[in-house]
């Protein structure tokens, strides 16, 4: 325990998480500015240029952690619902007073900047999700009580989704891993994969050509329990579930997804491919980081990002111009960094003292995972073009300052465990 | 404290996931970066354009420093279609006297080319268009000007001579990978021989660009870039004035005449007629202009007579003769033979004159018996044993005269002439025949066939006293200094020197009181020989070599005006003319100046 004397603010305060957040703002603010580069406006703190704004933020945010820091630890778990009511309320505002920028009707204009009141939802509902998981109300035998963390989680995702934000809407799947580790069956994290598989496949294939797939496949796992009558039922219960699945996919994606959305998943499952039109940003994005080869061209030379031949490559596609100028070895550093994030985090939260600290560990560490693996993988064309953020390396308010309260209240939780405070 | 650690399964699922993606990720990107090089190459194409620039061709310099050949600057409007959607369209029209039809079928094959790659729009403005067009074109989005260089003649003249350029073809392409489609290339004439002196050397600027295809700037601030090399000039022995004297005198006649410099061999002018404006096939009208000429089948003005034309050396062809005969001792200067005129067998002779009479007054009189009895002694030369063996030293004599193959000029597509060989008489004969058979070559008839530059060459190689350096018209490359290798190849004849003064004493006295009176100045004394040629196209044609001052040789010429009649009535008086202009630079005879000039023989003379 560290010594009573020592009242700074920064006690306890866990240094690995702190420097790999620095490193990660750091590293985002200078590819910002790599990406957004030209000579016209070559000072990095120039304030009309996406890199000078993003120093701001980065300052802000600063401000941000102190406070957080400042803040008695048990107002995060007291005001979990109250907060998380608040951003409720702010995410219906916004329905009715937002402004719509790039298609999505989700942004505050305060002055010359636009804030995102969904990309505060997310440690908003991480509160509410810990609050309620570690609350003596939650029983796991109650099938109330495995409703209301959906009702939780669905709230904010609807009320984005109809902000026409599927991309931020989609986070709140990341909760499935939360959920998982307090104890959500195995078998259900089995069926999500099952369906993932499912779907891609009756995409890709047509459906009654995939129903025979799978009736052979029932056929020859009948041969194999023949023996055991009790599998039968259960053999015929799933290839019926399934074909009716194949089915409904199909249905939907014909009928329910817009068709930008539909050219999207067809040019990722390569049914679809025109570079010039609709695979034109993967392309792009791949060509990119394809170019920095081994060690990447350097700081500032990257010409595919520079030239804007990709596209939001401050924002959604940060990733190209890492990938671009500091090579593999750049995007090794980089994924490196992050997964050592997401795994100290885990084991942070393994250490908490309370189930409260440990569950919104839990959400932090798969919030910005979430992020990670659909923004990367996106760039790098292993998952449909998702418009979200790159945690700490995208640029943009909203977002920085969000990850940043998301990330710091887990810390400030972390450095108070021994004390409570 | 003690630390609580939950030593969950699930714990470790998750880390797996977590750990997991971040290595699928990194062996994807692997293989993006390092293993696939096709991304490095996408980028690239996506960001470089390689510009090229085009050098301007070498200018062409006669032997007093005029020039022939300068370089106009043009301008090509160029349009980059995916920029030019809101240009003022109008306004183009306007400027360049469009209707908008015409525009939006422009507008189409550039767009079918590419949308964002420039093509030109409008090829060739005026200085003045272009003027109107740089105050507009910041409001034309889209377009922009490109500057080129064309050919430009300041005098009209020596169009066979130098050539023109033309558009490369893909075929040769294929063979030369320096040229890229739509580079020009010589395509005849001087332009042809000299295309890679004349063309410089090709730069490469290399821009990068924006996904809109705006140029950003420079690659690597130009490190790669490398600057156009102007071609080199060339300095040729041509005298611009008797250039242009000589077409104004062959104008409206088929034929030409070449000039050279004995001592060198350089060409002083070079004259095929019917000729043309070498205007006409430069820029926007040239192919237009190239077919009409092309179609031309009468005139045939695209022809080059001075080195394609083939004919019978006729009558200049007997000091050749002449000179097979001295050098192999079967006549001396004093050897006589007669002549019966009309009456004579096996061919009669065409002018009056005494008998019998020597080489001297045989050359000075186109004795035609004379020279058939000199031919025969040579194929009758006892030192021999049969026909077959003298004929060949013959051939052989005549060879090294210059007859009989191309000279190598510098001028593309000379023609090799033809002297018949002993395998052709022994073909076309069935191996019978003898010197009755082959008769007409005594008087330069029959198969032999000579090109007009083969000719000037054999009058300059008389003056020389027996030896010649190819005819060519480039004396030096991109500085005076650099000599071309003309000068290294000296050809000796195979007969000795003092011979070709017995010659040159006969055609002395041929233009003093011979045929070629016509041809006489009072203040230069000039040698020549006058050939009216039977030919199977019309009427003879009218020749005329020599070479001037006869005691100290500037000038060789050769004239041959197609189905006009005697040498000694046309070809005769037009080489005089020329002589004294080169030397004199203005000419006695202007009553004789003006016939010519405008005189028409283009379909034979009156009289025949």
């Amino acid at each position: 325990m560290a010594p009573e004397k020592n009242k700074s603010i920064f006690r306890n305060v866990d240094k690995t998480l702190v420097l790999l957040y620095l490193a990660l703002v750091f590293i985002g603010w200078i590819n910002i500015y790599a990406a957004v580069h030209n000579t016209d406006h070559s000072s990095i703190f120039d304030l009309s240029q996406n890199y000078g704004k993003q120093l701001l933020w980065i300052g802000t945010s600063l401000i941000i952690v102190v406070m957080i820091l400042l803040t008695d630890t048990r107002f995060f778990n007291v005001f979990a619902y109250g907060i998380y009511g608040i951003v409720i309320v702010v995410l219906i505002g916004v329905l009715f007073f937002g402004k719509e920028i790039y298609g999505s009707k989700s942004w505050f204009q305060i002055g010359g900047f636009a804030l995102q009141p969904a990309e505060f939802g997310k440690f908003a509902t991480n509160l509410a999700i810990a609050k309620y998981l570690s609350s003596i109300d939650f029983d796991k035998k109650k099938k109330l009580s495995k409703f209301i963390p959906l009702v939780i989680i669905g709230i904010p995702a609807i009320l984005i989704l109809l902000q026409n934000d599927t991309g931020s809407a989609l986070v709140y799947a990341s909760f499935g891993l939360v959920f998982y580790r307090e104890g959500m069956p195995a078998y259900i994290l089995a069926i999500i994969a099952g369906l993932a598989v499912l779907t891609i496949m009756a995409l890709l294939i047509n459906q009654f050509v995939l129903m025979g797939c799978l009736f052979a496949l029932a056929v020859l796992i009948f041969y194999f329990y023949r023996k055991q009558r009790k599998v039968w039922g259960f053999i015929i219960a799933l290839f019926i579930a399934s074909s009716a699945y194949i089915s409904t996919v199909d249905y939907a994606f014909d009928h329910f997804l817009e068709p930008h959305q539909q050219t999207r998943i067809n040019v990722l499952l390569g049914k679809k491919i025109d570079i010039k039109k609709d695979g034109y940003n993967v392309n792009q994005s791949k060509i990119a980081i394809g170019s920095g080869k081994l060690l990447g061209k350097g700081f500032l030379k990257g010409t595919q990002t520079k030239f804007n031949f990709v596209p939001k490559q401050s924002t959604d596609f940060i990733f190209c111009t890492i990938g671009e100028e500091w090579g593999f070895l750049g995007a090794l550093v980089l994924i490196s960094l992050y997964i050592s994030l997401f795994v100290r985090i885990v084991m942070i939260a393994e250490r908490q003292r309370t189930d409260f600290a440990r569950i919104y560990g839990y959400g932090v560490a798969s919030i910005l995972f979430f992020h990670f693996a659909i923004n990367i993988g996106m760039t790098i064309g292993l998952i449909p073009v998702i418009g979200i953020p790159l945690p700490f390396l995208s640029y943009g308010g909203s977002s920085l300052w969000a990850f940043t309260i998301l990330l710091f209240i887990f810390i400030k939780q972390d450095s108070t465990r021994l004390s409570g405070r | 404290m003690p630390v609580r650690f939950a030593r969950s399964d699930r714990k470790l699922l998750i880390l797996a996931i977590f750990i997991a993606t971040g290595f699928i990720y990194l062996a994807r990107i692997f293989y993006l970066q390092v293993i696939n090089k096709s991304y490095a190459t996408s980028a690239n194409n996506n960001v470089l354009r390689y510009v090229t620039q085009y050098p301007a061709r070498g200018l062409i310099y006669d032997r007093n420093g005029k020039v022939l050949v300068v370089n106009e600057a043009v301008y090509d409007l160029m349009v980059v279609p995916r920029e030019a959607k809101h240009a003022d369209t109008a306004q183009i029209c306007s400027l360049l006297g469009l209707s908008k039809e015409d525009y939006i079928k422009r507008m189409e094959t550039a767009c079918k080319y590419s949308m964002m790659l420039p093509s030109a729009f409008e090829k060739q403005i005026s200085k003045e268009t272009y003027g109107y067009l740089q105050e507009k074109l910041y409001r034309l989005q889209g377009f922009y000007v490109q500057p080129r260089t064309i050919r430009k003649y300041p005098r009209a003249v020596a169009a066979h001579l130098l050539g023109y350029v033309g558009e490369v073809t893909p075929g040769y392409i294929e063979k030369n990978p320096y040229y890229k489609q739509g580079d020009y290339i010589g395509v005849n004439g001087l332009e042809r021989t000299y295309e890679k002196e004349l063309r410089g050397i090709k730069g490469m600027k290399i821009r990068m660009v924006d996904v809109h295809n705006r140029d950003v700037g420079s690659f690597e601030k130009g490190a790669y870039d490398t600057a156009a090399v102007m071609g080199s000039d060339l300095y040729t022995g041509i005298d611009l004035d008797l250039q242009e004297y000589g077409e104004q005198l062959l104008a409206n006649k088929k034929g030409s005449a070449i000039a050279i410099e004995p001592q060198t061999g350089e060409i002083l002018c070079f004259i095929s007629s019917p000729t043309y404006d070498p205007n006409l096939l430069v820029g926007r009208v040239r192919s237009k202009n190239f077919a009409q000429l092309n179609n031309d089948s009468i005139t045939k003005p695209l022809y080059n007579r001075a080195i394609m034309g083939l004919y019978p050396p006729g009558s200049t062809f007997k000091m050749a003769v002449d000179l097979v005969g001295l050098q192999m001792g079967v006549i001396t200067p004093n050897t006589y033979f007669s002549c019966q005129g009309p009456e004579s067998w096996p061919i009669k002779c065409t002018h009056y004159h005494g008998s019998p009479l020597n080489v001297y007054s045989a050359i000075e009189q186109s004795c035609n018996p004379f020279h058939f009895q000199v031919f025969k002694a040579i194929l009758n030369d006892p030192r021999y044993s049969n026909i077959r063996d003298r004929y060949d030293v013959w051939y052989k004599h005549l060879f090294s005269m210059g007859f009989g193959h191309s000279l190598k000029t510098d001028l593309a597509y000379e023609l090799n002439g033809y002297i018949p060989t002993v395998n052709f008489y022994d073909k076309t004969y069935d191996k019978r025949w003898n010197t009755m058979t082959v008769r007409s070559l005594s008087i330069g008839q029959g198969e032999i066939l000579t090109t007009p530059v083969q000719l000037v060459n054999y009058a300059g190689m008389i003056a020389n006293r027996g030896f010649y350096y190819p005819p060519h018209v480039v004396r030096s490359v991109g500085n005076m200094k650099n000599k071309t290798p003309f000068s290294t190849r000296k050809n000796i004849s195979s007969i000795d020197a003092a011979h070709y003064d017995v010659i040159k004493k006969g055609m002395e006295l041929v233009v003093e009181r011979g045929t070629a009176t016509a041809a006489k100045l009072d203040n230069i004394a000039i040698a020549g020989k006058t050939g009216t040629v039977q030919n199977p196209h019309g009427g003879d044609h009218s020749l005329f070599i020599g070479y001037a001052p006869a005691g100290n040789p500037k000038i060789a010429i050769c004239v041959v005006i197609e189905n006009a009649g005697y040498g000694s009535t046309y070809a005769a008086p037009i080489a005089s003319l020329m002589i004294e202009k080169y030397l004199m630079h203005t000419v006695t005879h202007k009553e004789n100046e003006e016939r010519f000039k405008n005189m028409n023989l283009l379909y034979g003379s009156r009289k025949k």
